[in-house]
């Protein structure tokens, strides 16, 4: 199932729609990763909200995805884990450290505006 | 099939009999056909009756058939039948003496101390709904509508501590002063209270049969709802503002509420789109490893849905079993009480706490 990459101002939009499939995954970082640079986008908010499963390859892809992005110029939030899928994550060790996570879309946009708004005040402090 | 073996058998029977029969005018009863040729299948088909509505029944007067069942034989059928008569003169009697015998009814009552919980005028309510109720149940046979006013009285009752020997109590104090004012009018004529008793005892214990199951049946799902609610209280989440949770938790945990506590953590982080949760385990004496790891994979599961946790109150106990098992202290933020913990997460939220306000005063001043 391919993952629609939506272009939302700044940051890029990946809504998954249905169980991603090892391959699905791959191309997702692929497509990612292409459109950071087209669009120039500062951060990427992946929504996982129907994903009744998470596995280990999907939590290592999304970390990879999420630090490559993060070389890329742009931050990863993942947003929309279940609660159940959240706690057997845990359970199997899959953390994701390191990535950032959001209660949905609109926690997650909160919270690039967050790191944006920090970036700047830091851009300006450091110019000073 | 002349006689039914079962007294049980033999009681559906009766009452089936004395349901179908008050249906019609009353000089009349309904009988089969067949019935009127042989009396060995009497039993069948009175039976039968409430079953066989769609079949052509046949009006006779009630009066005949007495007569030839008493001339006969004087098997169950026959008791059933006169049962029914003597039903209906039962009930009539007792319609009529309904406001005496209420009256005597409400006076034993009160003699009895019983439903002590309850004003005169309650009283005096329930006892006419219960003594009405009483009479259709003895005039229809059929309970359900007793047993609905009987649940529904449980319902109101029983949060005034009202308990089962008194309602026991009241139902059967009634079927005694009924049974002594049959007493009274039928003294004179043995073998007619004889036919009079054998119509109301079985309505009667019937009555108080459903009456006591439907208050047990009604304590018993009171019960079940408070050890539901016990069980949701144990541990409460609650929201004390916009985005910020705080579960506290009392008494011991061990795996099973500790699994409960995560579930609602993480339903609660959801359901009121929660950015903070502070968990104050002021309450908890100590904690086994199981459940310390339970608490950090809390925590984690918890960032996962974009939720950061702040633990405090930590006993010494539990922060030694913390330390013991190598908890990854980068991934807890503890905090020691659960005032510090609310003012760090206000700091998390990015709100002005109290704290902040009076500096901020305190410097404008």
């Amino acid at each position: 199932m391919h993952v629609p990459v939506l272009k939302q101002g700044d940051y890029l939009i990946a809504s998954v729609q249905a169980a991603l499939t090892d391959a699905d995954l791959l191309q997702l970082r692929d497509d990612l990763a292409d459109r950071v640079g087209q669009f120039r986008s500062r951060g990427v908010i992946i929504d996982v909200t129907v994903l009744d499963v998470i596995d280990s390859f999907a939590t290592r892809t999304l970390r990879a995805v999420a630090h490559m992005l993060k070389l890329r110029g742009a931050e990863t939030v993942i947003v929309g884990i279940q609660p159940d899928v959240a706690f057997a994550m845990v359970q199997l060790g899959l953390t994701l450290e390191g990535v950032g996570t959001a209660l949905d879309l609109e926690e997650g946009l909160a919270y690039l505006d967050r790191l944006a708004k920090r970036n700047r005040n830091h851009g300006t402090r450091s110019t000073n | 099939m002349g006689r039914l073996p079962t007294s049980g058998f033999q009681k559906s029977l009766y009452i089936g009999c004395t349901a179908r029969s008050h249906e019609r005018p009353d000089n009349y009863a309904v009988t089969s056909r067949r019935r009127r040729r042989t009396n060995a299948h009497i039993t069948l088909n009175v039976y039968s009756q409430v079953k066989r509505t769609k079949k052509r029944n046949s009006i006779v007067p009630l009066g005949t058939t007495l007569h030839r069942n008493r001339r006969r034989d004087r098997n169950s059928s026959g008791n059933s039948e006169t049962g029914s008569v003597m039903l209906r003169e039962l009930v009539a009697h007792l319609r009529e003496n309904r406001t005496q015998l209420r009256e005597e009814w409400a006076r034993r009552i009160t003699a009895g101390a019983l439903l002590t919980a309850m004003s005169k005028e309650e009283i005096f309510s329930e006892t006419t709904s219960v003594y009405d109720n009483y009479i259709e149940v003895l005039e229809t046979g059929s309970v359900e509508a007793l047993q609905a006013y009987a649940r529904s009285l449980s319902e109101r009752i029983i949060p005034r501590g009202v308990e089962t020997h008194e309602v026991v109590g009241i139902v059967l104090l009634l079927r005694d002063v009924l049974g002594r004012s049959l007493f009274k009018k039928y003294q004179n004529d043995v073998d007619l209270m004889n036919r009079v008793l054998d119509a109301y005892e079985p309505a009667a214990n019937r009555v108080a049969n459903t009456v006591a199951v439907s208050f047990v049946q009604e304590r018993e799902r009171v019960i079940r709802q408070q050890q539901e609610a016990i069980r949701e209280l144990s541990t409460p989440v609650l929201q004390v503002r916009e985005r910020l949770l705080i579960l506290p938790i009392i008494g011991m945990i061990d795996s099973q509420r500790a699994r409960q506590l995560t579930e609602q953590l993480l339903r609660g982080i959801r359901k009121n789109r929660a950015k903070v949760v502070v968990v104050d385990i002021t309450g908890v004496p100590t904690i086994d490893s199981v459940v310390a790891n339970h608490l950090v994979q809390t925590v984690e599961a918890s960032r996962l849905m974009g939720a950061s946790v702040i633990i405090t109150g930590l006993s010494s106990e539990i922060a030694q079993t913390l330390v013991t098992i190598g908890v990854n202290l980068s991934k807890m933020n503890a905090v020691g009480d659960l005032q510090g913990g609310i003012e760090e997460a206000e700091r998390l939220l990015g709100l002005p706490s109290e704290l902040a306000k009076v500096a901020t005063q305190e410097t404008k001043a």
